[in-house]
């Protein structure tokens, strides 16, 4: 059938967050047909935020995020399966179990799974975690709650930085290793990583930056401790492998569509593209494997691995498959949180490319305090560390392109002329 | 042109029963400069998205009050001695409705952390106790006054036992809660008359706050005073003794002055949509949405004052540095762009984000409190009063445009179940 006549079924690929909220939305915009849903893990969507923190800690139990949903009976759930193939000239899906599945139209969702550890053979040592699944949480919890002597965390992005948290909650002794100066410098660069590298440290974590771990040392079967790449040996009972994520795109090889480790292609509006850069307008992507150029940052082609974009964009993919017509391309502002401990990272934008920052309120030294990035002259992103409430205001500035450095005086900053850093991207 | 002389009507007491249509006004622009007599006027916010934004602006100061200066006595000692030692005093120790991050910060946590979960649920409990003893005072009466029989008595008594103000000196908080709440009026802060009876007043009630203490750090008992008195918070905070006297007076005035407002504007609303009443009557788990559509309908607290700090952007104008700004939280609770049919008293609307309790860093501290008395209030009105009948519609109101309720409601009943 041609893209513009009225679909019959509709395949969502992923269900996760954004998978569900974008059958979800199918739905509400009136889409009567078939809906399937196909999902590699055994459970039905669930809430992925808390199994790095509130599951760690064991204030929640880790079947306990599932996410609710207003879908009703009338969806056909795959769950265990994964996509293996895509033939868009058949619009045809096959599945890891041989099964083949026609489409009119397909949403992709299929997210990320952790980046592994470097060595195969290390990651599948007892007690070497990664988290991304539920049952990776579980049994990370597990562990902690039998009072390991050390914890070594690999890797200090947002997971890693909030294990090493929950570690030290848990009071058990942990040692956060990355080879970037600072904990979150990738993401934040290290002016302001530098300051919630502090932050950890004054809490009793064990930071370990700039090194980086060659080996695992393990005896029958499990991690003893690392070897580091300047020969040091750090024991450790428990190893979290917190490298970040890769996107799930090896299934769509072949399909002709332009997907890569970073993501599928897609338009402004949410349709993903092929090689030849042309719209397939029978599928579109959301959620951490969609790549779509952002009108706030030139156009580039972004892939976002946020809570809030997940859902958003996959209501407008949703209505998008189902043919409503969506007068502007998909720009809601990119924005993050993180909580490590007791302290709560939010973001505003996406910091990639700034050439400055400035403390614009508050104070590292309070351990209270909001960042604002700056690229060619306009605030291109703000960090509130502990400092959630003041964001909003920020984002506004984000969102319209304000000119940077601000001017501006605010309730705890009498300064009127913040200092203007290198944010301290590698 | 718009109106200018808008604020100056809606602080004219001839419109204190029924400022909304002053409010749709206004709010035909988001934010408007208004003519109030003072020099450079008041800039006013309107509509919900405005106050929403300047709520949560960091540009936005709540440290309004003038620089204290109590009157002269005439004895040298005191005038050039002890006054300025005080006012510089005053000034540095306001109380945190006052104040700005991060000592707002800092001050608010140690209430906070203060507002334990026994404690709130053992108000909660004592609240219905004490609407049921203040109502079989009445048991016999034919007429009945919301205000001075219900409204008034329940959350003082709240905050005095919450605080461990002995019952017996309450009484004398009535007068000066009365007073100090004048200093949420705009133009009381430019009255001499006013400012220096309120200065009076605040030393009075410090002198009585600051002996309680004493006695709460030698005794000290289960009750929010002493935990301030003698507590850290987890962040090793503990207050000095003229910030927790500012602290302690600022709960106290805000527990007499507010609450009262909510659960008597609550039953005015009924009496006239007595649809409402009846539903409420029949289902009691109605309340919650019943008082959150009060607060949105009939907040207690008209409005709210600040001042800018940097000139601001928004809504097609600029508000200049150093303006005095109000932030007109009832007029943005009936504002179309936030509430489908928003003149109208529905509590079964959905997804009310109403301005009632404030919004952002300053957002009403004393929130679960008003709720679960209003409940405990209103319900039990609903319950026991047989054919209510207000005796005067619109009744008699309080002086304040800020704190705005009936001074007396006078309701007609048939008796009390």
């Amino acid at each position: 059938m041609p893209a513009d006549a009225r679909p019959e079924r509709i395949v969502v690929v992923g269900a996760g967050l954004a998978g569900l909220r974008g059958a979800e939305a199918i739905r509400a915009a009136g889409f009567r047909g078939s809906l399937t849903i196909v999902g590699n893990e055994p459970h039905r969507p669930y809430d992925r935020p808390p199994l790095s923190k509130h599951v760690l800690t064991g204030q929640v139990a880790a079947d306990a995020s599932q996410l609710p949903s207003s879908l009703g009976d009338d969806v056909t759930w795959r769950l265990s399966i994964g996509a293996e193939t895509l033939d868009r000239e058949a619009r045809r899906l096959r599945l890891s179990n041989g099964e083949t599945l026609p489409y009119d139209r397909l949403l992709i969702a299929t997210g990320t799974r952790a980046r592994p550890w470097i060595h195969a053979d290390e990651a599948k040592l007892r007690n070497v975690f990664s988290i991304r699944s539920r049952d990776d949480a579980a049994s990370l919890r597990a562990t902690l709650a039998a009072k390991p002597k050390r914890v070594l965390v690999i890797g200090a992005g947002f997971i890693g930085c909030e294990v090493a948290a929950v570690c030290r909650e848990l009071d058990l002794p942990v040692c956060l290793i990355d080879s970037s100066p600072s904990p979150l410098a990738r993401a934040l660069g290290h002016t302001i990583g530098a300051y919630i590298g502090e932050i950890h440290r004054g809490r009793g974590v064990d930071l370990r930056m700039g090194s980086e771990v060659a080996h695992l040392e393990h005896a029958d079967g499990r991690a003893t401790g690392a070897r580091l790449k300047d020969g040091e040996v750090l024991s450790a009972d428990v190893v979290v492998v917190a490298l970040g994520a890769v996107r799930n795109t090896e299934w769509m090889t072949g399909s002709g569509l332009s997907a890569d480790s970073g993501g599928v292609d897609c338009d402004d509006h949410g349709h993903v593209l092929d090689e030849s850069g042309q719209p397939d307008r029978s599928i579109a992507a959301a959620g951490d494997v969609a790549r779509f150029p952002h009108p706030l940052y030139g156009g580039r082609r972004v892939a976002l691995e946020h809570w809030g974009h997940a859902v958003a964009q996959a209501e407008h993919a949703g209505r998008l498959l189902v043919g409503e017509d969506l007068p502007v391309p998909y720009a809601a502002l990119p924005n993050f949180w993180s909580i490590q401990g007791d302290m709560v990272v939010k973001s505003a934008g996406l910091t990639d490319g700034a050439d400055a920052v400035a403390i614009v309120q508050g104070d590292p030294a309070d351990r209270r305090f909001v960042a604002l990035y700056g690229r060619a002259g306009r605030c291109i992103a703000a960090v509130a560390v502990d400092s959630a409430r003041w964001l909003p205001a920020y984002a506004d500035k984000v969102a319209s392109g304000a000119p940077f450095p601000p001017i501006d005086t605010a309730t705890d900053r009498p300064l009127r002329e913040p200092e203007i850093r290198d944010p301290g991207f590698a | 042109m718009a109106d200018a002389t808008l604020l100056k009507q809606v602080k004219d007491f001839a419109n204190r029963a029924n400022p909304y249509p002053i409010y749709a006004r206004l709010r035909q622009n988001p934010v408007s400069l208004q003519d109030d007599g003072s020099p450079d006027g008041t800039w006013v916010a309107a509509s919900h998205g405005a106050i929403s934004s300047l709520l949560g602006d960091p540009r936005v100061s709540s440290q309004t009050l003038p620089p204290a200066d109590r009157p002269r006595t005439g004895n040298p000692i005191t005038d050039f001695l002890i006054k300025p030692i005080k006012d510089r005093i005053t000034d540095h120790h306001r109380p945190f409705i006052f104040r700005d991050p991060p000592d707002h910060d800092a001050l608010r946590a140690a209430v906070m952390n203060q507002f334990t979960r026994e404690r709130v649920q053992g108000m909660r409990e004592r609240s219905d106790r004490l609407v049921a003893e203040l109502l079989d005072a009445k048991r016999d009466a034919r007429r009945f006054d919301a205000v001075d029989d219900l409204a008034y008595p329940l959350p003082v008594t709240v905050i005095c036992e919450l605080f461990g103000v002995p019952r017996e000196d309450e009484p004398q908080f009535h007068d000066w809660a009365t007073q100090l709440a004048t200093a949420l009026e705009p133009d009381s802060l430019t009255d001499d008359d006013t400012r220096a009876k309120n200065s009076r007043t605040f030393d009075t009630i410090a002198e009585y706050m600051g002996s309680l203490i004493k006695d709460k750090r030698r005794h000290p008992k289960d009750d929010m005073l002493s935990g301030l008195a003698n507590e850290a918070t987890p962040t090793g905070v503990k207050m000095g003794d003229y910030d927790l006297i500012a602290t302690s007076i600022l709960m106290l005035v805000a527990g007499h002055e507010t609450t009262v407002n909510l659960i008597t504007n609550g039953l005015l609303t009924l009496l006239r949509h007595p649809d409402e009443l009846e539903k409420l009557r029949a289902d009691p788990a109605r309340a919650p949405r019943v008082i959150e559509e009060l607060l949105r309908y009939e907040p207690p607290v008209q409005f709210r004052t600040r001042t800018t700090l940097s000139p601001i952007d928004i809504a097609g104008v600029t508000i200049p540095e150093g303006a005095d700004l109000v932030l007109l939280l009832a007029a943005g609770n009936r504002d179309a762009n936030a509430f489908d049919d928003p003149e109208r008293f529905d509590p079964d609307r959905k997804g009310t984000r109403h301005l009632g309790f404030g919004g952002s860093l300053h957002y009403c501290v004393g929130a679960p409190l008003a709720r679960f008395e209003a409940e405990a209030a209103l319900t039990a009105l609903a319950r026991r009063l047989k054919n209510p009948r207000l005796v005067e519609d619109p009744p008699p109101y309080r002086p304040g445009a800020a704190l705005r309720g009936p001074e007396h409601l006078l309701v007609a009943i048939d008796g009390m179940a």
